[in-house]
């Protein structure tokens, strides 16, 4: 291994490293502070790398991490998110728990399993990523063990997550059986035309691994009870970071594999995609948890993004690279505001909870409105621009039925998005609570990410100029 | 330049007074007054100042590059129709400061950041020439229009509120899938990606997509106009929106449709219009017809003149799709007197309820003793709408039949009857409200000075137009003979 090689992996590598940092840190002095500022001030230096690592790419670092500008844009996109979640962290579990610390340890290893999802051009980094993750998140959402409903949804995931990482698994066994490869890229050498039994078979398997922690339909179930049970910040980082993560690996995987041509694989995804819009969009109208109603609109969107990817482009490449970071903005800044305004005692997840909210704090529930607005994909946000950009990339490929879909049910979907938005603006209850001081850095959070949403939804082309040198190396 | 300032005075104006609520709950109309006027100065020094033989097809214009990844440019400029149409966004502005001066008495900023924030999206459709610009303050307009009736409207607000933007949300959202399929198409044919719209017109299209995607375009403007069947969102929205919300909706918001179906359906896709004709006319004349017999069997004051909506709407139907240049200026002389009559009734009725507490037509009567000014007002307003010679609705709505006789007799015949139910209902509204024994013994006070600056800068500008329309015919000639040039000249070409 060279120098230019570990140059390459330096994001990787401090993402580690701080992990060890952070462990050692606790093991000498239990501070939730000291904890949080260095997993923040690693996360920061990581980074700070991928600049660093941008003058070597693309690099082929052994067979199994393909670091070029691709992962390192995911790995911006993952880093940051994951550090949005350790800031809003921070005061939440200041004012909860008696053990606050290891919950950064566990964050740290879950972006490290990120980072190297979205690098992995080999099933074995894809596997190990996920693992690294997937284990990182069961500790992530039972972390407050006096909770049940957090139990409750910890166990859930554990069981769920392992059957589909078993399904996962055999799915590689089988791709490798029918192919001999474990490398993405030598799957297109091998011809998918005459749709061998086995390999297809595989595929789909590992299509179950993915779909699993994408959380779309059929394999939704967990989400609704993960986030409503799991604290604001962790449910934002399994909302945001780890999806980015699986949709990264997900696009490479399938376009280095060129899966997409074999016309039951286009189909299995399109199914999937009609499915989680129809169902995301109207299982959440009867909600009245706003926790819940943010899982069944975040299946939704991750329906969008499929249509979006089976386009099978360049530009539908884009689409959903400028999504997901509109997804990510969006969702943090929704769990930002659930987290600043949640008790110790209990989360701000009722609707009554935001009842004339508008007129006590008018910022925050400001950010919030901007924010359920740019998830229904109003203009002048970033989420109409993503939106846009899907409905373009569809439209490109002719994929006339599914940006039908997509139309009719954000529709229905505008619905309960605006349920929240009345209850934001309605009159507040006679006999409210009084207003606690909110967590300065959870406000230093929101205010960003509020400037961002309408930012990059009136001014993207910055955004759109990154991402498009990050994809010029993808085909 | 002065078309961006128009803009940003607005959308300025609108965070300012949504600050000044703190300091003094008075500033922030005075904020809005100053805004809107200096607008409406603006425009109005655009309209003197034009020159007579213009070099272009623009009075004035504004090209910046916006996101040139997807060739979206950041255009903005006035013919003579939209510059018209500002006149009247910028007036029926003022008036709606004005009426809710008294009426709106809690969250004060808010309200007129909302408001301010709506008419800078009204004033961006008539001002945008970028098909993703148009979209953009299409949609942007909506958001403020659904808080003006979801926190200040009346009682069944919130089911109002979400029903007006899921209908027009949903049409918008096939709007915006026609906009990029012709996106694409002028990309296949010419290699650019643009949504600009003079290089848009004269795209070539297959007559079956052409219909497809002016049908997505119709459907939006349809909705908004209202045409018939896609009407149902309007009599809850009018009538549930505070007065302010309602003058807007009614005067400008409704126009907006009228304006893209002259501006965009009829010059981008001229042969689908003109085979889609027949079905436009039937359901302009259903509108005229239906809209006046809705509105004879109301009881609610507000409802009944959102029903008279409908009806003369149906007529700028009718005269866009007549296609010849004597109906299509019916229509925006119908457009511009649409905006001010109805504008007005809506004032009215708002102050009747200030007064009363009801919009009951059955419980108000023998108002005409108690407050004559305003009776007055009233009565003026349902001559107007039922067409009476000398105001500004009998020119429009005459030219409109004058140009629709021309294709068709039967539908022209049928429109001519969706006229006469106007009478009876317009003197429904006067004999209900204002003659007849006073149940009530009401004590009210008459229109008072604001009111009635209001009201009678409303009744000169119809005199004005049904006397001398000629300066404003004049003025939006020369942009409807473009408009139809382009459209001759495409379809020219497809059956070449």
């Amino acid at each position: 291994m060279s120098t230019r090689d570990l140059f390459a992996l330096l994001p990787l590598l401090l993402i580690a490293a701080s992990a060890v940092v952070v462990m050692l840190a606790i093991a000498l002095k239990r501070d939730p502070g000291l904890a949080a500022g260095l997993t923040l001030t690693g996360l920061t230096a990581a980074f700070l790398s991928i600049w660093a690592a941008a003058g070597v790419v693309p690099r082929q670092v052994t067979s199994l991490l393909l670091v070029d500008q691709y992962a390192l844009f995911y790995m911006g996109l993952i880093i940051a998110s994951a550090a949005t979640a350790v800031a809003l962290a921070w005061r939440y579990f200041e004012k909860h728990h008696e053990q606050r610390e290891e919950l950064y340890l566990l964050l740290l290893l879950a972006t490290l399993g990120c980072a190297v999802l979205v690098a992995s051009s080999h099933f074995v980094s894809f596997l190990l990523g996920l693992e690294v993750l997937s284990v990182s998140l069961y500790g992530m959402v039972a972390y407050l063990t006096d909770r049940r409903p957090a139990l409750e949804a910890g166990i859930k995931y554990l069981i769920l997550a392992s059957a589909s990482s078993a399904f996962l698994l055999f799915g590689m066994a089988l791709i490798y059986a029918a192919t001999g490869t474990m490398e993405f890229s030598k799957l297109r050498e091998v011809s998918l035309s005459g749709s061998p039994f086995i390999l297809l078979s595989g595929i789909a398997l590992t299509l179950t691994g993915i779909g699993f922690k994408l959380g779309v339909v059929p394999f939704h179930l967990w989400a609704p009870d993960v986030y409503q049970g799991a604290s604001p910040p962790v449910a934002a980082f399994v909302a945001t970071t780890s999806k980015s993560a699986m949709v990264a690996l997900l696009l490479r995987y399938f376009y280095l594999s060129g899966a997409l041509r074999n016309h039951a694989v286009f189909l299995v995804v399109a199914t999937i995609a009609v499915l989680s819009m129809c169902a995301g969009n109207f299982l959440a109208l009867r909600q009245t948890n706003v926790k819940r109603i943010l899982a069944y609109s975040s299946i939704a969107h991750f329906g969008y993004i499929l249509v979006a990817f089976l386009a099978g482009s360049t530009m539908a490449a884009g689409a959903v690279a400028f999504y997901l970071v509109a997804y990510t903005v969006t969702i943090l800044a929704s769990f930002g505001v659930v987290t600043v305004l949640s008790n110790p005692g209990q989360d701000a997840e009722d609707l009554e909870d935001y009842r004339g909210l508008f007129w006590r704090r008018p910022a925050i529930a400001g950010v919030f409105t901007v924010a359920l607005l740019s998830l229904a994909g109003i203009p002048a946000t970033i989420g109409f621009l993503g939106k846009f950009y899907i409905l373009a990339a569809g439209a490109n490929a002719a994929a006339w039925p599914l940006i039908l879909i997509l139309v009719v049910t954000s529709v229905a979907g505008l619905f309960y998005y605006l349920r929240i938005v009345v209850a934001l603006f309605s009159d507040p209850p006679e006999h409210a609570a009084p207003l606690e001081v909110l967590s300065r850095s959870g406000v230093v959070v929101l205010a960003v990410l509020a400037v961002l949403m309408i930012w990059l939804g009136v001014y993207p082309s910055p955004l759109l100029d990154l991402i498009r040198t990050s994809l010029a190396g993808l085909n | 330049m002065i078309l961006i300032w128009l803009l940003v005075i607005l959308f300025a104006a609108g965070i300012l007074a949504g600050i000044a609520d703190r300091w003094n709950s008075r500033l922030p109309r005075w904020i809005a007054l100053v805004a809107i006027s200096a607008d409406l100065a603006l425009t109005a020094g655009l309209w003197i100042g034009r020159s007579s033989s213009p070099t272009g097809p623009w009075i004035e214009e504004v090209d910046w590059n916006w996101i040139p990844g997807f060739g979206i440019h950041f255009h903005l400029a006035v013919d003579g129709l939209s510059l018209l149409m500002l006149m009247l966004t910028f007036f029926l502005g003022i008036v709606s400061v004005l009426t809710s001066w008294t009426e709106i008495r809690e969250r004060v900023g808010f309200f007129h950041f909302n408001l301010l924030w709506v008419l800078t999206g009204i004033a961006g459709v008539f001002l945008a020439v970028d098909l993703f610009l148009f979209y953009f303050a299409w949609e942007l307009m909506l958001i403020p229009m659904y808080f003006l009736i979801v926190i200040w409207g009346h009682e069944r607000r919130v089911y109002a509120a979400v029903k007006f933007f899921l209908f027009t949300q949903c049409s918008g959202l096939l709007m915006l899938i026609a906009i990029l399929a012709l996106y694409f198409v002028h990309h296949q044919a010419t290699g650019i990606y643009t949504f600009e719209y003079s290089e848009l017109l004269g795209t070539h299209l297959s007559p079956g997509v052409e219909l497809l995607v002016m049908l997505g375009f119709f459907v939006a403007f349809a909705v908004k106009l209202p045409a018939v069947p896609l009407h149902t969102w309007l009599p809850d929205a009018h009538t549930q929106a505070p007065t302010a919300g309602s003058v807007i909706l009614a005067g400008l918001l409704l126009k907006t449709g009228a304006y893209g179906l002259i501006r965009f359906v009829v010059p981008l896709f001229p042969h689908a219009a003109h085979q889609f004709t027949p079905v436009a006319l039937i359901l302009g004349v259903t509108g005229i017809v239906y809209g006046a017999v809705m509105a004879y069997s109301q009881t609610d004051f507000k409802r009944l003149v959102a029903y008279t909506s409908v009806s003369h709407l149906g007529f700028v139907l009718l005269g866009i799709f007549s296609w010849n240049q004597l109906a299509l200026q019916g229509a925006v002389i119908t457009m511009i007197c649409h905006g001010l009559s109805t504008g007005g009734m809506f004032v009215l009725v708002g102050g009747l309820q200030e007064r009363l507490h009801t919009r009951d037509l059955e419980r108000m009567g023998g108002l005409w003793t108690a407050v004559p000014r305003l009776s007055g007002a009233v009565l003026f307003f349902s001559m107007a709408s039922l067409g009476l010679p000398g105001i500004g609705d009998f020119v429009g709505e005459f030219l409109v039949l004058l140009g629709s006789y021309r294709i068709s007799v039967p539908i022209t015949v049928v429109a001519s009857i969706g006229v006469l139910t106007s009478t009876f209902y317009a003197l429904r509204i006067a004999q209900r409200a204002f003659q007849g024994p006073n149940p009530h013994p009401w004590r009210l006070s008459d229109l008072t000075p604001r009111e009635g600056v209001m009201v009678a800068a409303m009744i000169a500008g119809l005199l004005w137009l049904g006397l001398y329309p000629q300066p404003v015919l004049n003025t939006f000639q020369p942009a409807l003979q473009n408009l139809q040039h382009e459209a001759s000249t495409t379809t020219a070409a497809v059956r070449r």
